[in-house]
């Protein structure tokens, strides 16, 4: 083991995590996502509050990282291919040490390290910069090649969204992944139904998308993504699984944690919440 | 007749990618684009990701990240037409891939129009990091190739012929990157060429040289950053320029030029390249039509230093 991965300050060597915690973390961050998005006054809600649990796992328990040396060679990836989803790992880097909590309130704005979409040349801990729709998981698959190249063991996560799922690269890349054999890809699909224009299923459905995978040659597991618990089971499988890249079918919900964005599922893609509704969010959330 | 510079870039992969960076990409055309010459000589670095296009541009930006040298190969048009995926994965994230464009122009013939790369310069030569490169025979293929693997860092567009080659330079050929190579000297007119017409320009300096008018000749391998002194100074000396190019005169060496002068040294401009879309036809035929083999580029200046 390399002297990086003993400074690395999360990882799944730790066998049993603290449930309560990384639940008290996912409360914490959706409070993040609400302010930051309310301050900067555009962005995008729904896909942020959904992936939640599936970030706090992978940030806070499973990947294998080091805040301080963000570059460290050996780190494990993950990329955002979802990219306007960004504000969940802002919140998340955040939190991990990264950067300074204080930045969050400069999202979006001029000069700020925090991009409307993710950026990695501005902000550390960010793998690659994504947002045009369709791209991140291909990004992923050469990173998992590199690591197969060079004989390492870092691992790749990639999560990407359902209504990005239409894109045709997407597909490219569900093509490449099994065959170069990449057991060391985990895709992860935040399945929250919903897209800018509405509902996934009324535009351009993507269902039966398990059976698509599958299809596609990759170990496919499906869980409530909303369930931290599960969540962290589904990394494991991926990681048990040997003998070919996994798809975790993350079943979400849109808004997750804020009631009148969970019921309104297409207003709430990619519109900042007001005064007012920032305050009715903050006190659910705040409970 | 020399080599087409796809079979240079094969070769000079094969010898200077010993090192254990470089990983290549291909989209089933590596019989086509020669990237077949490193994957017989290292299966371990080299991928056929199949017709994924847009795929493999990702996956190589993918590999960059982690310390590869990924070049990845299809045909200029099919690989420059994944815009999009060059424009974030590669561009914008800085990444330090080579998008290696092969079959460029209208010579490569009888394929037709929907094969030949005439706007593949234009649509990348607007990202502010991407240098694109276009050798005119085997030794600046090979001299590139070296300069690429072994030195240069970012994103990088690298344009080749499937047509042979006129050998310009000879053996002691140093390749000095971001720089014009003056290949004629003169003081008349200017003839800045690119790639596979630079034989073409040639042809038309000697003719014109017989009837007395002496060009300067240079031949631009780097297209971005173009070398803005040498072709600033020399139209302040000849006060006519001639760009020939075989890529739309829109986007490419001629409006590369035109910007220069336009900013720096107002001078007259004629622009020799492509101006529509391409046919099918033997390569010799169509650049007897479209007015790009030697005496096509002699008759286009004749009838502008006339006017």
């Amino acid at each position: 083991m390399s002297s990086g991965n003993q400074n690395a300050s999360c990882c799944s060597c730790h066998p049993t995590p603290d449930i309560d915690q990384l639940k008290e973390l996912c409360r914490l961050m959706r409070i993040d996502i609400i302010k930051m998005l309310h301050k900067a006054g555009s962005g995008h809600p729904g896909g942020s509050l959904s992936a939640v649990e599936m970030i706090v796992a992978l940030y806070f328990h499973h990947l294998r990282h080091n805040p301080k040396e963000p570059l460290w060679q050996d780190r494990d990836r993950f990329v955002l291919s979802k990219g306007h989803a960004v504000p969940v790992q802002y919140a998340a880097l955040a939190r991990a040490g990264y950067f300074d909590p204080a930045l969050l309130d400069t999202l979006r704005t001029l000069g700020s390290p925090l991009q409307g979409h993710p950026d990695r040349l501005r902000c550390p801990g960010i793998e690659a910069s994504t947002g045009a729709l369709g791209q991140g998981l291909s990004i992923a698959v050469g990173m998992a090649m590199a690591a197969k190249l060079d004989q390492r063991d870092y691992r790749v996560f990639c999560m990407l969204g359902d209504g990005e799922s239409q894109e045709g690269q997407v597909w490219e890349s569900a093509l490449n992944a099994p065959t170069f054999k990449l057991n060391n890809l985990c895709a992860i699909l935040d399945w929250n139904l919903g897209q800018l224009d509405g509902l996934v299923a009324d535009i351009q459905p993507i269902e039966p998308v398990a059976e698509k995978w599958a299809a596609f040659n990759w170990h496919v597991v499906e869980i409530d993504g909303n369930d931290i618990e599960q969540c962290l089971a589904a990394l494991q499988e991926a990681d048990r699984t040997t003998d070919r890249p996994t798809m975790i079918i993350s079943r979400t919900i849109k808004g997750k944690g804020v009631s009148f964005m969970e019921n309104d599922i297409p207003a709430w893609h990619g519109v900042a919440p007001n005064k007012d509704q920032t305050e009715a969010a903050l006190q659910e959330l705040q409970g | 007749m020399g080599k087409a510079s796809r079979a240079s870039f094969g070769m000079a992969l094969a010898e200077f990618g010993t090192d254990p960076r470089v990983v290549i990409l291909d989209a089933d055309l590596s019989k086509s684009t020669k990237s077949a010459d490193f994957g017989n000589k290292f299966p371990d670095r080299f991928f056929n990701v199949g017709i994924t296009e847009a795929g493999m541009i990702g996956t190589a930006a993918g590999l960059a990240l982690c310390g590869k040298i990924p070049f990845c190969c299809s045909f200029a048009c099919f690989v420059t037409g994944r815009y999009d995926q060059i424009r974030v994965s590669v561009g914008y994230t800085n990444a330090n891939v080579r998008i290696v464009g092969t079959h460029a122009g209208v010579a490569i013939g009888e394929d037709g129009y929907s094969q030949q790369g005439l706007e593949d310069i234009a649509t990348v030569r607007s990202l502010p990091n991407m240098t694109i490169l276009q050798p005119a025979d085997h030794l600046e293929t090979v001299a590139a190739v070296k300069y690429l693997i072994q030195e240069h860092q970012g994103p990088v567009y690298l344009r080749l012929t499937r047509q042979n080659l006129n050998e310009v330079h000879s053996e002691g050929y140093t390749f000095q990157f971001g720089q014009a190579d003056r290949l004629q000297e003169g003081s008349d007119l200017t003839i800045i060429a690119t790639g596979g017409v630079v034989g073409s320009a040639l042809y038309a300096a000697k003719a014109l040289a017989e009837k007395g008018v002496q060009a300067d000749v240079l031949n631009i391998h780097t297209i971005r950053p173009i070398d803005r002194e040498s072709i600033v100074e020399s139209a302040a000396r000849t006060g006519r320029v001639v760009t020939v190019e075989d890529h739309s005169i829109v986007g490419g060496l001629g409006s590369a030029v035109a910007e220069v002068l336009s900013e720096e040294q107002p001078t007259r401009l004629l622009r020799i390249g492509m101006t529509e879309y391409g046919e099918s036809g033997s390569p010799e035929d169509l650049y007897q039509k479209f007015g790009l083999n030697g005496p096509g580029v002699l008759a286009k200046i004749e009838s502008w230093l006339e006017a």
